[in-house]
């Protein structure tokens, strides 16, 4: 069955404006009436918060740290992408629109990335405005980097620390709205079930993470910002406690989650060290401005130190193989390229499960201070996790889960197909198709949550005029009652395996049966193990402790048993999705020379599930994606 | 390697502490202090013990959420480095090393090493911000800023609010978390039109959460992972001076 986006009509350039000003408006004073629950502080979520707060909404935001500034959107090292042209290289918004589509391989909604790509301009004024202290040049205008998938600097900075800084503005702002009064917030609050009533979003039923209480929320719209699910794997790059619970029950409530399988592996992390690990980091791909990828050409010289290895014994393959990107090929590319040299035996450090990034001709051209300026943070980080001296020897990285592009279903106005349920930033699956472009992430969640939400989401107060709920309908107790039973179940198992023991195994089998490369019959084995993972997970598990305190490990179970669920719609999508696109490389759809090919006869859609209840297999729904504007092509980085 | 863990263990704000040691087996240099409390947590766990609450999440050294104050240093003796970020590689094989919360009469404790900061987000909420609305702003490039102005706003503006120096310091102050942002926003053209409201309100918003006043004993900047040097005191110091003498009063700061 086909799935309206509502995507406004006329030319591409003009639909946003267009249709911002045929949006209907909420009157300022009747803003006061609506009570909105913003479902994290991390870019989206602050960003919404704040504004909606500004607009004169009531505002309410949730978040599991103990401080809205923890989000981990402050993690985000290497930079936000504009078209603001300030190198005047040729960047203008129809080319970040059409590297977006590209980079997405064709797989995402071409008036979304339109319409983003118009937005970045603005962002990027309205951090500076907030005091984001982007780097600058000497002559004080703002400085710009590259990043994968463009041949123009368009990417702006604040060394490596991008996604602290602007965080930080927009928890700024939103700390202002509180002290003002028009938005609360609630830390250490995590949502554990999203209220439907009639069909519509009506609320949300949180677990106070330091008492354990549990209690509900009434409001005229939720909207989740709840970030990707890139801890299914169990090491990511994502910080310890992101998690999917938010979009998974929402998902068991109703709405649609489109292209699970769409996830992305960045090629430079820090290689796994050990069974110890608990995540994985990454080393920003700005790095690959500088840093060059090697391999030792022959097999044997593997294992010497590599400053004794000549230039004319080293492999530069990303180089070689895609010479007009170079080292800064997409990341799907660059990772799967980083796996086969690694495959054939040429990879370098324990367990041949690595290659160089080598900063020894920057250094030589530009000096060290140079390099220290552009990268010491994150040198230094390698430094504290390897115990070596980069600007001496060169990194050694490995790729790693990082990032979904996959995610909750939205139409053109971020709601999902449940009224009242927005969906913003890495939780929803709009922009990115098949793969996202490096410093895309944070462009595309504080488009989200400070330009088009905010309109949006007043458009369906006015037209939609949804009905007011009481917060003692008995639809919020019967959910707390559900949220309370699973709780205890989970602490009444008292079997013998950690929580953490199911996890890495679920991990393991997805990124070795669904992460860089997923063939039928791998897919069909982890479709076989995972529903047996999930019962020896209910049947076996050991939870610690009591619900009514402070208990990490029960919201890790919590988190795990939705997880364990979740994997199996990823590899369910991954096994229809017949064809190769972005991350999600098929071996049996292949070119002649080992690139990805997509399928776009049979497989120009998006992919979004249905659930029907746990016993029941999910539903399909396609949204078949029509190109206006970009010309659907071949994907080439050579 | 092995190492015991001596661990501050306390229900809850109103129930008795005491250290607890645990023996962190099959652990090797390479793995972060953290990850050894992982270690004893699973261990904990499987045994039907009750595992050990403590803050982390990046473990990266930028959410600022970890908080342990490690042979009884906030973050441990290495410089510039937050707990999750510190390697055993630094500890003696066989080390007994001693975990605590931070300790500060502003930051309750909420149990083992786990506190409650919420009065640094008061201090923001108090002033710490530009009081722009979204949607408006002038183009980013319309007043340059000099380079250097925005490098040292930036060496300010990493302070990840983690509570360090307001743990190591004997009067529990606030002033190098405050004087940061401080400090940041002031070195801006955009954080200037408000520097006399926002100084006057953080300051007054700090004493009142309770933290100490500053003595200039440095133990703040020994200690923070950001490297925060404590010469933004002086230049808060400036700011608050600077916001009296143009007739603002602590009182009117609100
Ligand atoms: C290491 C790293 C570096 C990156 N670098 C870049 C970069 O340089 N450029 C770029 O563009 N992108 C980058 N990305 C991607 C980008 O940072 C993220 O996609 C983006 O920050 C996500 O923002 P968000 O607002 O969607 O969610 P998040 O920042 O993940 O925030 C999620 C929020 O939801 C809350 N939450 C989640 N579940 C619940 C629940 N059940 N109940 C209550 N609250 C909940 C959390 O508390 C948090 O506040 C990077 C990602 C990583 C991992
Ligand atoms: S000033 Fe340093 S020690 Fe204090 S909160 Fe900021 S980063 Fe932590
Ligand atoms: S866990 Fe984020 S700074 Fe330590």
């Amino acid at each position: 069955m086909p799935i309206d986006a509502h995507i406004p009509s006329g030319p591409l350039e003009r639909k946003w404006e267009r249709h911002k000003s045929d949006l209907e408006l909420v009157h300022p004073r009747n803003k006061r009436k609506y009570d909105v629950l913003v479902v994290g502080s991390g870019l989206s979520g602050a960003a919404a918060a704040a504004t909606l707060a500004e607009l004169g909404y009531r505002v309410k935001c949730f978040c599991f740290q103990d401080s809205a500034r923890r989000a981990h959107s402050i993690a985000a090292q290497g930079g936000i992408n504009a078209a603001k042209n300030c190198c005047n290289d040729g960047d203008s918004v129809s080319r970040l629109f059409r590297d977006t589509i590209k980079g997405g391989d064709f797989r995402s909604r071409e008036a979304n990335v339109y319409r983003l790509a118009q937005i970045s301009v603005d962002i990027i004024d309205q951090c500076v405005a907030q005091g984001v202290p982007f780097a600058r040049e000497y002559g004080g205008l703002l400085q710009n980097r590259s990043f994968g998938g463009a041949q123009v600097s368009r990417t702006f900075y604040a060394r490596g620390q991008t996604g602290q800084q602007l965080l930080l503005g927009a928890y700024q702002a939103l700390s202002r709205q509180i002290s003002l009064g028009n938005a609360r917030m609630f830390s250490r609050t995590e949502m554990l079930d999203l209220v439907v009533i009639d069909g519509q979003a009506k609320g949300i039923v949180v677990r106070d993470l330091v008492s354990g209480e549990i209690a509900s929320h009434a409001g005229d719209a939720v909207v989740l910002a709840t970030g990707g699910y890139a801890n299914m794997f169990y090491l990511s790059t994502n910080a310890k406690g992101c998690n999917a619970t938010a979009a998974w029950r929402a998902y068991r409530r109703g709405a649609f989650f489109a292209n699970p399988c769409f996830t992305q592996i960045h090629p430079t992390c820090i290689p796994v060290g050990g069974e110890h690990q608990s995540k994985l980091t990454l080393m920003s791909e700005s790095l690959r401005n500088d840093g060059r990828v090697w391999v030792p050409r022959r097999r044997e010289d593997c294992a010497k130190a590599p400053g004794s290895i000549p230039e004319e014994d080293r492999d530069y393959y990303l180089e070689r193989k895609y010479p007009s990107f170079g080292n800064l090929a997409p990341r799907d590319i660059a990772s799967r390229a980083t796996k086969e040299v690694c495959d054939a035996g040429r990879g370098v450090g324990p367990g041949g499960l690595g290659v160089y990034l080598d900063f020894g001709d920057a250094i030589r051209q530009m000096g060290i201070e140079t390099m220290r300026e552009r990268y010491g943070n994150l040198f230094e980080m390698y430094e504290r996790i390897r115990g070596e001296n980069a600007y001496e020897v060169p990194m050694r990285m490995y790729p790693a889960m990082h990032y979904t592009m996959g995610g909750l279903w939205v139409d053109y106005h971020l709601m999902s197909n449940l009224p009242g349920l927005f969906v913003i930033g890495e939780a929803n699956f709009s922009d990115h198709g098949a793969n996202r472009l490096g410093a895309s992430g944070l462009m595309q969640g504080l488009a989200d949550g400070y330009f088009i939400l905010p309109y949006t989401i007043g458009h369906y107060f006015a037209s939609g005029r949804p009905s007011k709920t009481p917060a003692d309908h008995p639809g919020f107790a019967a959910a707390e009652a559900g949220v309370k039973a699973r709780l205890a179940r989970l602490l009444s198992v008292q079997g013998k395996r950690t929580v953490t023991s199911f996890h890495r195994e679920l991990g393991r089998l997805l990124w070795n049966d669904c992460g860089m490369t997923r063939s039928e019959a791998g897919l069909r084995e982890a479709l076989g193990r995972i529903p047996e993972l999930r019962a020896e997970f209910w049947g076996d598990v050991r939870v610690s402790g009591s619900g009514g305190e402070m208990n990490a490990d029960l919201e890790r179970a919590n988190q795990v048993a939705d997880y364990l669920e979740l994997s199996e719609l990823v590899c369910r999508d991954a096994l229809m999705r017949g064809e190769s696109c972005g991350g999600h490389f098929r071996t049996e759809s292949v070119t002649e020379d080992g690139e990805a090919r997509r399928d776009d006869a049979q497989f120009a859609f998006v992919a979004a599930w249905e659930c029907r209840g746990a016993d029941r297999e999910p539903m399909l729904h396609k949204e078949p994606l029509v190109y206006e504007e970009a010309r659907m092509s071949t994907r080439s980085y050579r | 390697m092995h190492l015991s863990l001596r661990v501050w263990r306390q229900k809850s704000a109103s129930a008795p502490g005491r250290f607890e040691t645990y023996e962190a087996r099959h652990v090797s240099p390479d793995m972060s202090l953290l990850e050894a409390l992982d270690g004893v947590n699973e261990d904990l766990i499987a045994s039907g013990g009750d595992p050990i609450a403590f803050d982390s999440d990046c473990r990266e050294g930028i959410c600022g959420a970890c908080s342990v104050v490690i042979d009884g240093i906030p973050h441990g003796s290495r410089h510039g480095t937050t707990a999750c970020q510190l390697h055993l590689r630094h500890f003696r094989d066989g080390a007994t090393i001693t975990l605590e919360p931070w300790r500060a009469r502003p930051f309750p404790l909420i149990k083992d090493l786990v506190v409650d900061r919420h009065a640094f987000d008061r201090i923001i909420e108090a002033g710490g911000y530009v009081s722009v609305k979204t949607g408006g702003a002038p183009d980013g490039n319309a007043i340059p800023i000099p380079k250097t102005n925005v490098d040292r706003a930036m060496d300010a503006a990493v302070c990840i609010g983690c509570g360090a120096c307001v743990a190591a310091c004997k009067n529990a102050s606030a002033m190098l978390f405050v004087a940061s942002k401080v400090s940041h926003l002031s070195l801006l053209p955009q954080g200037r039109v408000e520097r006399e409201r926002r100084v006057l309100a953080m300051v007054r918003a700090m004493d009142d959460a309770g933290f100490g006043g500053c003595t200039v004993t440095g133990s703040c900047e020994a200690v923070c992972p950001k490297n925060i040097r404590i010469d933004v005191i002086a230049r808060m110091n400036r700011e608050y001076g600077r916001a009296l003498l143009k007739g603002g009063s602590p009182e009117l700061a609100l």
